[in-house]
């Protein structure tokens, strides 16, 4: 009974730690965002509010919350609040299945899991929770009872089904390669102990998956949903106070958990490459080498992040008949060829067998 | 004619393979948006610091007192009519015994306004002023939350006599010079120097 | 009464909740007068439906159900019918005799199911006590072993439906 006493615990334990660090770095990439766009462009970015403008992000969170919340007349109010809580659950929910590191062991001898849950169909629940937060986007565009913001709402939609396509062939490709399996431990392992990252073998794979990445986050160049230029402010247009910063905030999880799984499933991880791992292994305790591990997946991840945030800062929007082209006829094609080209390659190596 | 070297000639030829890859595009321009992050950087911290400003920079008015603290401005009008925006109105008063101390001349203005929304800092009032009274300085104009807080009043614009205002880069013996050539007959009663021929 | 209740694990309560909710959830599908809420609780069904799939140890089956009918199809129905602007006041009156053979065909339809899943009673039993039925492995190869032949000739159905709407969608056919 005390097995599963501090099972659970611990699991409450990470399920609190994920939770929180997924909003602060939500938070914090607010900061970034602005701090990396102004260096971009020869700027200083957010400066005033603490050292390097450090609350900046609790700054505008507090101003979101007390700002005047203005709910439409002739909106459906039920589906106009459900509508930026289900994508900010759904943002939060992804987290879940994320190995963030080795297991700590504790002084009493128990197994610490950097992980919520090892499911064995880890990879298809992310992928089953991003195309269920369409649906926030969706009713919150359609309750709010604007054409902008249904325009919006719809485009957000036709964008992450066209593009779950593609990034569906492209993990199935991945998940050829790197062993057979859907969960993501069995994954990030196959990539330690001296094996390669997957990107070696994937390379095209991780360009797909990239760019899919970048549309089902709304970021940029694929933000048409939020268009300002044709939409106002597409499918948050008559949102306001915390339920705007609700959606915007959602955005940025997004982007973080797109960002560590992208270095997970394809750059190893908290795995190291073997020469600089065979530096110092063998002078310290295994926790110190999880640890150590963490913090080399979240270097990964920040990096990715800034990639993300660089590339927004870099190309223009793309015109909504090129996104769909580019969704359509070129990357599901690619991700067909790149499947058919894993399975050759798999099969020469010996990984599958008729 | 070509103005820049850097003129294009636009035509609608088939993008090249290359091009078409979008990829090397792309990383050719996140290279050059990178690149930037190693640049100076082009903007100044701005309430710290303060980009320096030209000496006869055209900024907020003053109207000048004389050395014994007498307003200069004698309510003439030129200001009034030289000035193109029409932000200046003002309304005369004439000065009663026991003043001395305070206006210059017999005429002074007992209300001067300028509308700081208006004004476009052109600086024709003070070529216009024959006392010598109105000056734009290298002050800026503050934010103000109302638009009635934009008209100033002779409070803000006459200068304290504890903190005298100095216009002498844009009175210059040159500037003198300059208001006599362009014909400006006022100005002439104000040049010690005619004004010693004359008596 | 409370020790009959007690006696249940836990999963027999799950069965039931989720059996309410999808129950509950595919009448309002017919009974609401707005198209959007229609489609909202169909999305809800195919949830509940999912949990049964999980009670039943099919994972796998599970998460396809969400990605592919809740990620997918009803996101292109609810599209469709945002697109369309339907509402109460638009709403066509039907005529009495085509709402009889509505609840006719919808009678017929349930006997046969009734009739299909009466001699089903074993499999049901059967499933949960093989907990990794529903392991994708299993599934792979049951899939492209046992039942390879069936499952070739849907996906040409599934090819052949797409042709038909492609076909179906093209505005001039030469």
């Amino acid at each position: 009974m005390l097995v599963i006493w501090s099972f659970i615990i611990y699991k409450a334990i990470m399920c609190v730690a994920v939770f929180a660090v997924s909003l602060a770095i939500a938070a914090y990439s607010t900061w970034w965002e602005r701090k990396f766009a102004g260096w971009l462009q020869d700027r200083y970015g957010p400066k005033r509010a603490g050292p390097f403008g450090l609350f900046q992000p609790l700054a505008d969170g507090g101003k979101l919350f007390f700002k005047e919340e203005i709910i439409p007349n002739v909106s459906n109010k039920f589906l106009f609040i459900l509508g930026p809580s289900l994508v900010m659950i759904t943002a939060l929910m992804t987290g879940a299945v994320i190995p963030w590191g080795r297991p700590l062991h504790l002084n009493n001898g128990d197994i610490f899991a950097l992980q919520i849950t090892d499911l064995n169909i880890g990879f298809l629940y992310l992928l089953g929770v991003v195309s269920v937060g369409v649906y926030g986007i969706m009713i919150g565009g359609w309750a709010s009872n604007n054409k902008y913001a249904l325009l919006g709402a719809i485009r957000a939609s036709s964008q992450m089904i066209s593009y779950e396509v593609a990034m569906g062939l492209a993990v199935i490709a991945l998940v050829i390669s790197s062993g057979g399996s859907l969960s993501l431990t069995d994954i990030y392992e196959s990539q330690g102990d001296g094996g390669l990252a997957n990107v070696c073998w994937q390379p095209l794979g991780f360009i797909i998956f990239f760019v899919c990445a970048l549309a089902e986050t709304n970021r940029a160049p694929f933000d048409l949903p939020e268009c300002e230029a044709e939409l106002v402010g597409g499918y948050h247009t008559e949102y306001s106070s915390m339920k705007l910063g609700l959606f915007l905030f959602a955005e940025y999880i997004n982007m973080f958990i797109s960002s560590a799984i992208m270095a997970g499933v394809y750059f190893g991880g908290y795995n190291m490459p073997e020469w600089f791992e065979n530096l110092y292994r063998s002078h310290v305790s295994l926790d110190t080498f999880a640890i150590i591990g963490m913090a080399c997946y979240v270097t990964k991840i920040f990096i990715f992040i800034s990639v993300f945030m660089w590339i927004r800062w870099t190309i223009p929007r793309f015109r909504y008949d090129q996104l769909m082209n580019l969704g359509w006829k070129i990357l599901i094609p690619l991700s067909l060829l790149n499947l058919a080209l894993t399975v050759g390659v798999e099969f020469l190596r010996g990984n599958i067998t008729i | 004619m070509q103005l820049t070297n850097r003129r294009k000639v636009v035509s609608d030829k088939k993008q090249t393979v290359m091009e078409q890859l979008y990829l090397p595009g792309l990383l050719k321009g996140m290279l050059i948006t990178g690149s930037h992050l190693f640049k100076k950087r082009a903007t100044v911290d701005y309430p710290d610091e303060k980009r320096p400003i030209a000496p006869i920079y055209r900024g907020l008015h003053v109207l000048k007192r004389d050395d014994n603290g007498a307003e200069r401005c004698t309510s003439c009008g030129m200001c009034a009519v030289a000035c193109p925006a029409e932000a200046i109105t003002m309304e005369s008063g004439e000065r009663k015994k026991g003043e001395e101390h305070l206006y210059r001349e017999e005429k002074y203005a007992k209300i001067y306004e300028i509308n700081m929304l208006r004004c476009i800092f052109c600086g024709l009032c003070e070529e216009a002023c024959p006392k010598e009274a109105i000056f734009l300085t290298d002050r800026l104009v503050d934010a103000e939350y109302e638009r009635d807080d934009f008209i100033y009043g002779k409070d803000k614009l006459v200068e304290k006599m504890d903190q005298r205002i100095d216009v002498t880069k844009r009175q210059t013996p040159e500037v003198l010079e300059f208001k006599k050539i362009k014909g400006l007959k006022h100005n002439e009663l104000h040049d010690p120097k005619k004004l010693k021929d004359k008596h | 009464m409370s020790t009959l209740l007690l006696n249940i694990p836990v999963t027999q309560y799950m069965f039931y909740f989720l059996s309410f909710v999808a129950f509950l959830c595919a009448i309002m599908v017919v009974a609401s007068k707005n198209p959007i809420h229609s489609i909202l609780y169909l999305i809800i069904t195919f949830f509940a439906i999912a949990g049964h799939y999980l009670l039943l140890n099919a994972q796998f089956l599970a998460v396809v159900h969400i990605i592919v009918y809740a990620g997918a199809i009803m996101v292109l129905f609810l599209y469709v019918i945002m697109m369309m602007n339907l509402n109460e006041d638009t709403e066509s009156h039907k005529h009495i005799y085509l709402k009889f053979a509505a609840v006719g065909s919808a009678l017929l339809l349930l006997i046969t199911l009734v009739a299909a899943l009466k001699g089903a009673e074993k499999l049901t039993a059967a499933a949960p006590l093989n907990t990794n039925v529903g392991l994708i492995k299993n599934l792979g190869t049951t899939l492209f072993g046992e039942y390879l032949f069936p499952f070739e000739v849907s996906s040409i159905l599934l090819l052949a439906a797409m042709v038909g709407a492609i076909m179906i969608g093209k505005k001039d056919i030469k």
